[in-house]
């Protein structure tokens, strides 16, 4: 082997490796993040901090009651907008639109896609703070269901596209009108698809801070109702990371942990709903 | 005249006729339905600009252009420049691609040409979960690990070994422009990986064989071959994180420092623009402050607009080109 190829050699064996190195890297930072959030998370979480609400400053103890339905009325909310605006649009898209029309709308989703969330933030508190004068838990669900307009819309759609062309002709030739075909052969075919696009576009924004910092803005009480500003989750991880005080330190590990947990819980339910099998196989 | 009443008046009740049974199908007005919440996507991303626009006009006609070159930033005195917010936004977004991009192609690389598939695909799995981490946790985990780490090992290290450089000089604070970069390169990674990948393992597999069939090595093929084929996809991927950085608010805002400063060094405490928005909007005082809060967020929306277009446009020739060549 003469030393020239066996420096190529030698190159091509060390890159290779650097590359494996780059992986590993890559992968090991998720295990530390969650290894992390156990350990200091599961530390300080305790029945308080599912049941109390937030202590008054300086007080140790109390918990974020408050913020787990918060969040959960927010997510509610965001649901009932993105959800139906995203899947009878990806229906639209699929199934009835000329190629322009298509165009545009898709354009305009990827658009709203990649708006960063402040902006969002900005433009739910022009549109919904600004006109009824507060802070409410509506603005923050308004902004967090814009978020998942889009997400849902494109991937919805790409599994409505992705039902066989054969099923559609075969539910035509019994005579099914266009939307019959729709809401009992194109839907059913594809809910799979359809229900893990819903999935993550709702663990996408569970964890979204910034578009509440000015819409649900925060609350260490109750809110009543849907008018009142509220806590959530996210938001108290960043309100209580950056304060000054030890406990709320703590508390902001196990609400990290409580939060991460939900959405790798969500997401990894969506990949298996999806690797089961979705019932028709790409055309 | 009688031609030209009777000859429009046709054509209307043909088509009506068809549009009635339609109608009693029911597709017509499932067709108008669907069609409303699609096209509200429109109405809603136009409502956006328009009011991003709207909101910014009072700030936009008293700065000007100057707003975009100014330093100061003093809501009592109703000064606004953006300067610092931009250079920061520039500084972190550079500093996270520096380390993120290396990192990124290197891992997908791996996971395209190398692991076999299994692996792969187990690793991908592992990435996909990494990038639905949501900002605030890296902001936590940044707030409570890499700022004291950077503080009381990085930061010194560096500034004994390369304080010469300005970059490295100045007092170790631990948050600042060069942790903001880091905890930014680490949301961005599983993005680039992800896509690079997906991109990698488009390029036909022919290129491949030709290349280690003249005699190249394994990495020779990777790199001489298979990368420079994939490349328009992996500027894809980059502008994509780009763009993620740039709007990245809860990460940035933790562990910058949220000081309007404009220095070379990476050691100091600086300050975003999404930092800044996410700080003073719902203090401002005045018209003038908020609606220079929100001619930033019109700046930040337009930088993604770009930013996020030639990434698709970069990914889409990509793939456009493996496909023409596997069909070819």
């Amino acid at each position: 082997m003469s030393p020239r190829l066996r420096w190529r050699k030698f190159v091509s064996g060390f890159m290779l490796t650097m590359t494996g190195v780059c992986a590993l890297v890559a992968v090991s930072v998720l295990f530390f993040i969650l290894g992390y959030l156990v350990y200091h998370g599961g530390r300080s979480i305790n029945w308080n901090f599912f049941t109390k609400l937030p202590t008054p400053v300086g007080e140790t103890g109390g918990g974020m009651a408050n913020a787990i339905i918060g969040s959960a009325k927010l997510l509610l909310l965001a649901s009932l907008l993105g959800v139906p605006i995203g899947f009878l649009g990806a229906i639209y898209l699929a199934e009835f639109s000329g190629s322009k029309v298509a165009f545009v709308v898709r354009y305009a989703a990827d658009l709203l896609n990649g708006v960063p969330s402040i902006v969002i933030g900005i433009f739910a508190y022009s549109l919904v703070v600004l006109p009824f004068k507060h802070f409410s838990t509506l603005a923050g669900g308004f902004a967090l269901g814009l978020m998942m307009i889009p997400i849902t819309l494109r991937s919805t759609e790409e599994f409505l596209l992705a039902v066989p062309r054969a099923l559609r002709e075969a539910a035509m030739a019994l005579g099914a009108s266009k939307w019959k075909t729709i809401a009992t052969v194109i839907v059913p075919a594809a809910y799979r698809g359809v229900l893990t696009a819903v999935l993550l576009a709702f663990a996408r924004v569970a964890g979204e801070t910034a578009p509440l910092l000015f819409t649900a803005l925060g609350n260490r009480y109750w809110s009543p109702g849907w008018n009142q500003p509220t806590a959530s989750l996210p938001a108290m991880i960043f309100a209580y990371a950056v304060a000054p005080y030890e406990d709320w330190h703590r508390q902001a590990w196990a609400a990290g942990l409580v939060l991460l947990g939900l959405i790798l819980v969500i997401n990894i339910v969506a990949r298996a709903i999806l690797a089961r099998g979705i019932a028709v196989p790409r055309a | 005249m009688a031609a030209t009443t009777t000859v429009p008046s046709a054509g209307p009740i043909a088509g009506s006729r068809s549009f009635l049974s339609r109608l009693r199908d029911g597709d017509e007005i499932a067709r108008l339905i669907t069609f409303l919440f699609a096209i509200s996507v429109v109405l809603v991303t136009l409502l956006l600009i328009f009011e991003l626009w709207q909101g910014s006009a009072l700030a936009r006609h008293k700065f000007g252009l100057q707003f975009f070159f100014t330093r100061v930033w003093d809501p009592i005195a109703e000064q606004f420049g953006a300067l610092p917010f931009i250079y920061g936004t520039f500084i972190t977004a550079t500093v996270s691609l520096v380390i993120a991009v290396p990192l990124g192609i290197g891992a997908a690389i791996f996971l395209a040409e190398l692991a076999p598939a299994r692996l792969s695909d187990a690793l991908e799995f592992f990435i996909d979960l990494l990038a639905a981490v949501p900002s605030v946790i890296y902001g936590l985990l940044g707030v409570f690990i890499v700022v004291p780490l950077m503080r009381d090992y990085v930061q010194p290290g560096l500034k004994n070994t390369l304080g010469f450089l300005p970059l490295f000089s100045g007092p170790a604070y631990g948050v600042g422009f060069l942790t903001a970069g880091i905890v930014l390169a680490i949301m961005v990674i599983p993005y680039i990986i992800s896509v690079s990948r997906e991109v990698l393992m488009s390029v036909p597999r022919d290129q491949r064989e030709a290349a280690l069939s003249l005699g190249s090595t394994r990495w020779e093929s990777t790199w001489k071959v298979v990368v420079p084929f994939a490349r328009t996809g992996i500027m894809g991927s980059i502008f994509l994180a780009l763009a993620r950085s740039l709007g990245e608010t809860m990460a940035v805002t933790m562990v910058i420092g949220n000081t309007p400063t404009i220095s070379a060094s990476l050691f100091s405490p600086g300050y975003s623009i999404a930092a800044v928005i996410a700080n003073e909007f719902t203090e401002a005082t005045g018209n003038l402050h908020t609606e220079a809060l929100i001619e930033l967020g019109l700046v930040l929306f337009l930088l993604t607009f770009l930013l996020n277009g030639v990434a698709r446009l970069l990914i889409v020739i990509t793939a456009q080109r493996s496909g023409g060549t596997a069909h070819a």
